[in-house]
């Protein structure tokens, strides 16, 4: 918020707000009071909310999705963007199906998603990093490539009969009601966290996204970071891949569709500044939790999920837009 | 400058004619004048969505929302059929194109006055302009037999030896025409997208030139929506889905630079035509469909590489006249 004040010519304040005003008035704090208050109003609306095994199964609704935000928000802040995760998923779940069928077991079939999903961000990486395109081209040429890919392989086929010891990566639970999702999407998330918030990578990531020239002189080599993103997300998708296919226990060609444009969604409701430079993984984690508690809801609810698309349509623009207007108006009263 | 346009032009159309040549190879039948303006009249709907992208995208913006706008226009003309059969066809389609201008508008408004990203508006109201047609409908078809049959009629009528359907995308192709080249606002579209800021030196009201490129290609959504639901005779949820991002393949192999500022109406037919023909080419030449997506994202990747070498070299020709100088 403040690169846009200063564009617009605000005067520098002679000293910072304090740390306690700078919490309440950020944007994490406002996404918390949503969340807190979407939970009440689900616990009001519906009797079945508060159940511990109903919320552990809402979690399926985020975890996944989620683990796919936290290095798409990363790509964002770098001022790119990738359509093409949702087809990740589709490729890389296709190549675990084929492996199953020549009898390839678990171990072997984490490694090999993980590669392929890392060969696919390669790809990407290449074409955005390495010739200088534009990633929302590139990423919806590759979003038809990969999930045409899974076509051809399969066609209106499908691939079942996965290990059993497969099955836990979705289906399994750590101890009571805390499935292994839920506990990988904590991992992930702190490595993230770290990587973003704790590291000189993630100070790059954030300085390519305010000024890819400015971050060049000052050393940074803005084409590498950029490149290690697109296989960070490519690696993220397999790993959401290998969870899904797991959960679902087969795979078709349409698996995952759509999901790029509700991951976008979740890191842009997270306070992620579309245009790049600016953005927190707190605030992805908190916009995940609220995208998977406002789709539970509902859905006690017995709202159809295409309903639900209007609200999540709404949030995403009502979130940006809100700050904005409010900003105006303080405007033209400070004038 | 318009050389070199004209030049990728033509060779996106050798790269199209070598593409048919391929398919006259297996099967001969293909090229004939029939097949061909089958194929015409089978991209017709895509074409149209092209150009209205194609002003979108000279300004720098992009719209997402296109194929969920004609989804729900189509559907509202679907139901307004239904429920009032009497209402001439001409006024429903221009009610179609209001409503989807009203759409458009929308998306303009919060682009213009709030300053919120493009990418950000139409994605949120692609999901839920997609949403309300469930409301309005509530989930249920609108089945042929609901419909009216003039309402069915209009896209398949001939005149002058082609179906109304190819008739609307050559309208549209020859307004667009016009409107780019002949006219200030089309100048305007260019300009917003090469240099904003110039643009705003010049006089020119960026946000409300992109207004009007987002009502624009609304409009043309929405009668997309009236011949989409009216040749396929059924109107349901998810008609269209993910179509917005074949459209924006259309442009992106037609050469429009999606960094604003560059791109033809030439470019933006032929590159709907390129993937109109490996539409209906994959099912005569025996490969199976499910080739189609695999085909044209490729197509895609190698249409931006190609884009980015021309629109370097532009670069390079200008400064070697400028040392010349």
């Amino acid at each position: 918020m403040s690169s846009t004040d200063t564009k617009q010519g605000t005067s520098i304040p002679d000293r910072l707000r304090s740390p306690f005003t700078r919490a309440i008035t950020s944007w994490e704090f406002l996404l918390l009071c949503v969340a807190i208050l979407i939970f009440f109003l689900n616990v009001q609306a519906s009797p079945y909310f508060l159940d511990p095994w109903n919320l552990s199964d809402a979690t399926f609704n985020f975890t996944e999705k989620a683990m796919i935000a936290f290095a798409m928000a990363l790509v964002i802040i770098s001022g790119e963007i990738d359509l093409s995760v949702a087809s990740i998923i589709a490729l890389v779940s296709t190549c675990m199906g084929f492996l199953v069928q020549l009898g390839v077991d678990t171990p072997a079939l984490v490694a090999a998603a993980i590669l392929v999903g890392a060969a696919c961000g390669a790809f990407n990486g290449v074409l955005v990093a390495g010739l200088g395109l534009p990633s929302i081209v590139v990423t919806i040429g590759t979003l038809s490539l990969f999930r045409g890919i899974a076509y051809i392989v399969l066609g209106d086929k499908a691939y079942s009969g996965y290990p059993e010891s497969f099955a836990f990566f979705g289906q399994g639970y750590v101890w009571w009601v805390i499935t292994f999702e839920m506990v990988l999407f904590a991992v992930v998330a702190l490595l993230f966290y770290v990587l973003l918030h704790r590291t000189s990578f993630g100070r790059s990531t954030i300085a390519i996204g305010n000024n890819p020239t400015a971050a060049l002189f000052a050393g940074i080599r803005v084409a590498r970071v950029k490149f290690f993103l697109f296989v960070l997300t490519g690696i993220m998708s397999a790993v959401a891949a290998v969870c899904l296919t797991s959960r679902l226990g087969s795979t078709r060609p349409s698996i995952a569709a759509g999901w790029e444009l509700e991951i976008v969604t979740m890191v842009v409701l997270g306070g992620v500044n579309i245009l790049g430079g600016a953005g927190t993984i707190p605030g992805v984690v908190i916009a995940a939790i609220v995208m998977g508690m406002v789709t539970f809801g509902l859905g006690l609810l017995n709202v159809p999920g295409i309903v639900m698309s209007i609200f999540i349509g709404l949030l995403l623009i009502g979130v940006i837009a809100l700050p904005i207007i409010i900003r105006r108006a303080r405007q033209r009263v400070g004038s | 400058m318009s050389s070199f346009k004209f030049s990728r032009d033509v060779l996106l159309a050798f790269a199209l004619v070598a593409l048919v040549a391929l398919v006259y190879t297996r099967f001969p039948e293909f090229a004939s004048v029939k097949s061909l303006s089958g194929v015409f009249n089978d991209t017709s709907i895509l074409i149209i969505l092209a150009l209205g992208q194609m002003a979108v995208i000279l300004t720098r913006c992009i719209d997402l929302s296109m194929a969920s706008n004609l989804a729900l226009v189509g559907m509202c003309t679907a139901m307004l059929n239904a429920a009032i059969p009497a209402l001439p066809i001409p006024l429903l389609v221009v009610i179609a194109m209001l409503l989807g201008a009203l759409l458009g508008c929308i998306n303009g408004l919060l682009v213009w006055k709030l300053d919120i990203p493009p990418i950000v508006v139409t994605l949120g109201t692609l999901t839920i302009f997609r949403g309300i047609i469930f409301l309005i409908s509530d989930g249920q078809w609108v089945n042929a037999h609901e419909m009216s049959p003039a309402f069915k009629a209009l896209p398949r009528a001939h005149f002058l030896g082609l179906p109304v359907l190819s008739w609307f995308a050559i309208v549209s192709i020859l307004g667009m025409f016009v409107l780019l080249t002949r006219t200030a606002q089309g100048r305007a579209l260019y300009a917003v997208g090469g240099h904003p800021n110039a643009a705003v030196y010049t006089g020119i009201n960026v946000g409300r030139t992109r207004f009007n490129a987002f009502v624009l290609s609304g409009a043309l959504s929405g009668v997309a929506g009236y011949l989409w639901v009216s040749r396929y005779a059924v109107a349901y949820v998810d008609i269209a889905a993910g179509f917005e991002l074949d459209v924006v393949a259309a442009c992106v192999i037609g050469g429009i630079s999606i960094a604003g500022g560059i791109g033809s109406v030439a470019g933006a037919v032929l590159g709907a035509l390129f993937l109109g023909v490996i539409k209906n080419a994959l099912p005569v030449v025996n490969i199976s469909p499910f080739w189609q997506q695999a085909i044209s994202g490729s197509a895609i990747i190698i249409a931006v590489i190609f884009n980015a070498r021309s629109e370097r070299r532009v670069g390079r020709i200008i400064l070697k006249k400028a040392e010349q100088v």
